[in-house]
């Protein structure tokens, strides 16, 4: 241990001195930083935190690692405008995509993926890792890996398709209100106040109490509390359009509000709705794992990452690091979908000016 | 005319209005109930007879206009009815749960509101350099991860592997001060996580928007040097943003507190409002929500008269 | 001013290149730009958007704004090179040797402080007096900018001052350290003309006052013609010419200047009057409107004819645009109608029939925002003949071919292009275009020429005449340009404050004896000629001007 703290110690100072003789500035700050945290953690907590700062670090330099050869071979592969595209991208968008794209297989892909099925027992109650179970069993002896698998499919689908349910009726409602204004306006609006004066979370429960816990329920439920949401923005973006001088020309002209909606509003106002998508999906996604922890969402033996969490969470007390992972591939998606959001947004908005 | 009182007693007028139109909403949710609450109480395979008495027992036959101003009117006096699962007055049970509540979001804020402005500030002013970077990419991340994913992660190092802190937050009634902020820490560091990272967020939009100004740009021509724009021109206009941002995330983070006190199993409302949720413990249910609801009303409501009492063009009228 | 101290120079700018960042690359936006300006004199800088007038006249003070960078040159200030000065040495220039008066003075007053507060903020950083004598030094020059109530009008905060007054209360700030050179930054773009009179003659007068050197950046050749000394014509971050002012103006080299110079040749004579017994095309009868509480239009009435053109003339705020909301039904009035061709028409366009609809078109001002950013010339030009006359297929391609052919833009060419590949006059004749298209007989024109170069406004102005003979189509024109109104204008109409002040032909509106505050309008218009401002301030003295005018007569 203490030869690998030495090295450890070392290696990070002459990093700092290289760093700081060829006036590598960010290198040298974020070295810098590191070396500081490592010395207070490492005093406060002991060498074995070194390792973990260590493997943190490893990891993270790997996926940018995958990263960047991801977004070369990209730009490599794809078509002239989706290749100029890449090239904006920095490295954190990469890294979303790749993992959504991940996802999207293990979800598309899950019974060839799966060495099991979601609900099959295969051993011993909380079982531990062996050559059969990648990660070994559940509370039950179903294999953990095989249900994080099948997770994918079922805790992303069912966060899409509310999703895109909670995007239909906000995104329709929003853009009502703002072409028609005067009172449909008025009353989308105080409606929608009033949906938004209760937090989801909290309205969620009382909703779920009283229809009972079905995924067709909770889908319902989840959608209908973050509609509002989109239909502020959907509103507030299809405001500015509506005023333009070509919306005032065909409302003159005649036209009906279905051809104003979606012929001349809807296509100026696709790319901020996109990136809202995007963003709604990581809430809506936040907000079903948190009922299924919970135990009111998506209900056994379905797999779902939040109740697996939930149903494992007694093994942390003895250190076990194993009902995390549902936890983390809970939070990898989101940061993943996050990053891309952040990189749409910050495209679009370069665009304006 | 004296422009900012109408517009504070409007507001308010608006906030109480909403109240009372949540309150509607919790109390008609429940009486939605397929059957009602007696059936629901003692199942498919009771008599006629008993649910008829129970129906007496608990008052239902009168009409649901009249039952919800006798509900409205006991919960503005504290009475919230009485549990269908003990029998005990919701209002006991309730009580000492939200002080714990309100012990455990305090304490979270008091980590996460300083934090928050002054590493969005930071944020600001040094934008696009390595530390803004870094801070963006931690804040998505923390924004990200469910609270009970950061929760876990906390006890596993904390107090798991380093037995710093212990990983069930019980706190007693009549626990020492000292002893209570030990144990009530580990809960109070996830919260602060989610919503410093929320905090820091937007103050830093706030703050930049706010340097974009001309008027910045202006005092910078004036020869006015960085820290005296910072202190003399920025911040008498940072504030309104501010204290917007910051009520708003005091009010998400009275309502997140629900995950965070079942991972530490903290005993709170949160906590109350799952467990009755499970049980269908309706009276509690409702009591809770009311709480959550009232208390997020009105951090938006502070947000909103905070951002008036500090728009310089509205305290100011022509 | 003596021989020695015209020849000293104060700002010298030498091979200046300023680079813009965009899309991860640093773009060059001034590409070597050379300056001298000597003590005591105002040179202007002019151009159209995008010519890079600001951001060289904030290089003069050795500012950039975020996302630009100077790459290459110097800018001496009074010996000092300004890009290679400390931080804490061109600070200490700032406000005190160099000040600046931005464009919108709305917006660059702080909301969070008095006027006189940030007045004296200079003053007391740079040490250059007390507070006391810098307050009496602002209310002095407060009543020298002739402010009314210059003792008061300081101590009041930003947005309780009407916008022609914070401007000429942040020329006072500029002087507050009486510097050597200030940089105005188009400060009388936002204004409406009999505002922007005054303030010309505010900056004009003081500037002469204290000898003070001046960057003038405008886009607008009347104004420079009456504030500077010298001009420099700008394009595209290059220059073009410089001269002085009375040289530039008279007989300008290169030909970009003179296309920019080039002063409206097209006019077209008055038409007839019509005929005793013809009933009008459209006729505003005794019709008010109001925005919710407030009124904005009160009893507007005027006749237009077939093939003829009424002009609507006025300042922002004074009706002309609703009285075109209320004709298209936009916006249906509280009182009197609308009739076409001596019918009375539904109020609402919702009850409109859709005859009634085509009948009566419209051009807007920015063509920016009248185009769909996301549809094609084609499909746009092409929408209102499917609507109304149900055209589909070839027989709708070969009417909107004609249709370009007509705005004289190639068919093949730009069918299948989208509003952002066109130039501002192309999109403003694609605009006209989908007018056309819905087959009208009445065209309102909002400001249809404001936002374009001269000679694209007028190829702009040429294409609507022929088309008016050629098709028998009546105008309104909405303007406040009167070099417009005098080549397309048929009948004249004066708006102030929603009522209808004055109207006539247009011959008889161009003489004398005008209405009171047709005279003041007309008057407030700046010329090219550069002694305009100086004949016009001793013919009708401060008093008749802009504000003061106003509020002489209430």
């Amino acid at each position: 241990m203490l030869t690998f703290v030495i090295i450890y110690y070392a290696f990070l100072i002459v990093a700092c001195c290289v760093a700081g003789y060829y006036k590598y500035r960010t290198a040298l700050l974020l070295l810098f930083t590191l070396l500081c945290i490592s010395m207070i953690s490492g005093l406060l907590f002991g060498a074995d935190v070194l390792v973990n700062i260590t493997i943190c670090v490893a990891l993270l330099a790997a996926a940018a690692g995958l990263s960047y050869s991801f977004r070369e071979s990209l730009i490599q592969v794809l078509p002239p405008e989706g290749a100029k595209l890449m090239r904006t991208a920095p490295l954190t968008a990469a890294f979303g995509l790749l993992v959504i794209i991940a996802y999207i297989i293990a979800a598309v892909f899950a019974p060839v993926i799966a060495p099991f099925g979601e609900a099959e027992v295969v051993g011993s109650s909380f079982a531990p890792p062996d050559d059969l179970m990648l990660l070994g069993g559940d509370q039950l002896g179903r294999d953990l890996f095989s249900r994080l698998i099948y997770g994918a499919r079922n805790t992303v689908g069912i966060a899409l398709m509310t999703t895109a349910i909670a995007f239909t009726v906000g995104t329709i409602g929003g853009l009502v209100a703002a072409q028609m204004g005067g009172w449909v306006d008025q009353v989308l609006g105080r409606i929608v106040d009033t949906l938004m004066a209760i937090p989801q979370l909290i309205f969620a429960l009382l909703l779920l109490t009283i229809v009972g816990t079905s995924v067709l329920n909770l889908t319902l439920v989840i959608a209908l509390l973050y509609s509002p949401l989109i239909f502020r923005l959907a509103r507030a973006v299809a405001t500015n359009i509506v005023v333009m001088d070509y919306m005032e020309a065909a409302r003159v002209r005649g036209e009906s509000t279905w051809y104003l909606i979606s012929r001349e509003v809807l296509p100026n106002i696709t790319a901020p709705l996109a990136a809202e998508f995007g963003l709604r999906f990581c809430f809506v996604f936040l907000a079903i794992s948190a009922l299924s922890f919970l135990g009111l969402g998506i209900q056994p033996p379905t797999a779902d990452w939040g109740s697996m969490v939930r149903e494992n969470a007694t093994l942390i007390s003895f250190g076990e690091i194993t009902p995390l992972i549902p936890a983390a591939a809970i939070a990898l998606l989101t940061v993943a979908v996050n990053f891309v959001v952040d990189w749409m947004l910050h495209i679009s908005s370069g665009l304006k000016e | 005319m004296g422009g900012v009182l109408p517009l504070i007693g409007k507001r308010l007028l608006l906030g109480l209005v909403t109240l009372l139109v949540v309150s509607i909403i919790i109390f008609g949710a429940v009486e939605l109930l397929p059957g009602d609450i007696a059936q629901q109480i003692l199942g498919q395979s009771a008599t006629e007879e008993t649910v008829a008495a129970l129906r007496e027992e608990l008052g239902l036959n009168r009409p649901s206009y009249v039952r919800y101003f006798e509900w409205l009117g006991g919960a503005v006096q504290g009475d919230f009815g009485v549990s269908l699962a003990n029998e005990r007055s919701v209002a006991e049970q309730l009580g000492p749960r939200f002080a714990n509540t309100l012990f455990l979001a305090g304490l979270a804020a008091l980590i996460s509101v300083p934090l928050a402005i002054g590493l969005g500030v930071l944020a600001a002013l040094y934008r696009n350099s390595v530390f803004d970077r870094v801070a963006n990419a931690l804040s998505l991340v923390a924004i990200s991860s469910p609270e009970f994913f950061l929760g876990y992660i906390l006890i596993v190092f904390f107090a798991v592997q380093n037995q710093m802190f212990p990983a069930i937050s019980n706190v007693t009634p009549n626990m020492e001060m000292g002893e209570r902020i030990y144990r009530t820490m580990l809960p109070a560091i996830t919260m602060a996580l989610v919503v410093t990272a929320y905090m820091m967020r937007m103050t830093r939009a706030a703050i930049i928007n706010l340097l974009a100004s001309p008027y910045i740009e202006m005092a910078r021509l004036k020869g006015v040097p960085n820290g005296k724009v910072i202190t003399r021109h920025a911040l008498p206009n940072a504030l309104a943003p501010i204290i917007n941002v910051v009520a708003l995330n005091l009010a998400y983070l009275i309502t997140g507190v629900v995950l965070v006190e079942v991972v530490f199993v903290y005993p709170g409302v949160g906590q109350l409002l799952v467990d009755s949720v499970t049980k269908r413990d309706f009276p509690v249910v409702q009591a809770c929500c009311l709480i959550f609801a009232a208390t997020f009303i009105l951090f938006n409501l502070i947000a909103d008269v905070g951002a008036i009492l500090s728009n310089p063009r509205l305290r100011h009228p022509k | 001013m003596s021989e020695d101290d015209k020849k000293s120079v104060l700002l010298e700018i030498k091979d200046l290149k300023i680079e813009g960042y965009s899309d991860e690359n640093w773009i060059e936006i001034v590409h070597g730009i050379d300056l001298t300006l000597h003590r005591g004199e105002v040179m202007g800088l002019i151009g159209e958007s995008g010519a890079g007038k600001s951001t060289i006249g904030l290089a003069a003070m050795g500012f950039t704004r975020d996302g630009c960078r100077i790459s290459n040159g110097t800018v001496l200030f009074d010996g000092m090179d300004l890009t290679t000065a400390t931080r804490s040495e061109r600070r200490a220039l700032r406000g005190s040797r160099i000040a600046y008066v931005a464009q919108s003075a709305a917006a660059s007053f702080n909301p969070a402080h008095k006027l006189i507060d940030q007045h004296t903020e200079s003053s007391l950083l740079h040490k250059v007096s007390s507070k006391a004598d810098s307050q009496e030094d602002a209310i002095e020059l407060y009543r020298r900018l002739r402010l009314p109530n210059p003792e008061e009008i300081g101590f009041r905060y930003p947005h309780q001052v009407s916008g022609g007054q914070l401007q000429r209360a942040m020329t006072a700030m500029a002087m507050s350290c009486r510097p050597d050179l200030i940089i105005f930054d188009e400060p009388t773009t936002a204004l409406d003309v009999t505002t922007q009179i005054e303030v010309l003659a505010a900056i004009r007068d003081i500037v002469d006052q204290f000898n003070t050197a001046a960057l003038y950046i405008t886009h607008d050749l009347a104004v420079v013609a009456q504030m500077a000394d010298r001009i420099k014509v700008l394009l595209k971050g290059d220059e073009v010419e410089e001269a002085d002012t009375r040289k530039m103006l008279a007989d300008p080299e290169e030909d970009y200047t003179k296309s920019l110079w080039a002063v409206r040749s097209f006019k077209r004579d008055q038409k007839s009057e019509p005929a005793a017994g013809e009933t009008p095309l459209i006729s505003v009868k005794n019709v008010s409107a109001s925005y919710g509480p407030v009124k904005v239009l009160d009893g507007v009435s005027f006749d237009i004819y077939r093939g003829r053109t009424v002009a609507v003339v006025g300042e922002s705020g004074s009706g002309k645009s609703t009285t075109a909301r209320c004709i298209t039904g936009l916006l249906p009035p509280t009182q009197g109608e609308i009739l076409y061709d001596g019918k009375p028409m539904p109020p609402n366009y919702k009850n409109r029939s859709k005859d009634q609809l085509r009948q009566c078109q419209m051009i807007y001002q920015m063509a920016d925002t009248a185009l769909n950013p996301k549809k094609r010339i084609g499909e746009i030009i092409g929408r209102p003949l499917q609507f109304y006359s149900g055209l589909r297929g070839a027989d709708l391609k070969k009417r909107v071919d004609q249709l370009l052919d007509q705005i004289e833009m190639e068919p093949s060419l730009y069918y299948h292009r989208l509003p952002s590949e066109l130039s501002g006059g192309q999109k403003q004749r694609v605009g006209i275009a989908r007018s056309l298209a819905a087959d009208p007989a009445f065209i309102i024109c909002d400001e249809v020429t404001s936002a374009l170069d001269q000679l694209v406004a007028e190829g702009i102005l040429r294409l609507l005449d022929r088309l008016q003979k050629e098709l028998n189509l009546a105008y309104m024109f909405i303007t406040h340009d009167l070099a417009t109104v005098r080549s397309i204008a048929d009948v004249v109409v004066v708006m102030k404050e929603g009522k209808v002040v004055e109207m006539g032909p247009k011959e008889a509106m161009f003489q004398p004896p005008h209405h009171e505050y047709t005279d003041l309008l007309l008057s407030s218009v700046p010329e090219m000629d550069p002694d305009w401002l100086s004949n016009l301030l001793d013919q009708r003295g401060l008093d008749n001007i802009g504000e003061a005018a106003h509020q002489k007569k209430t």
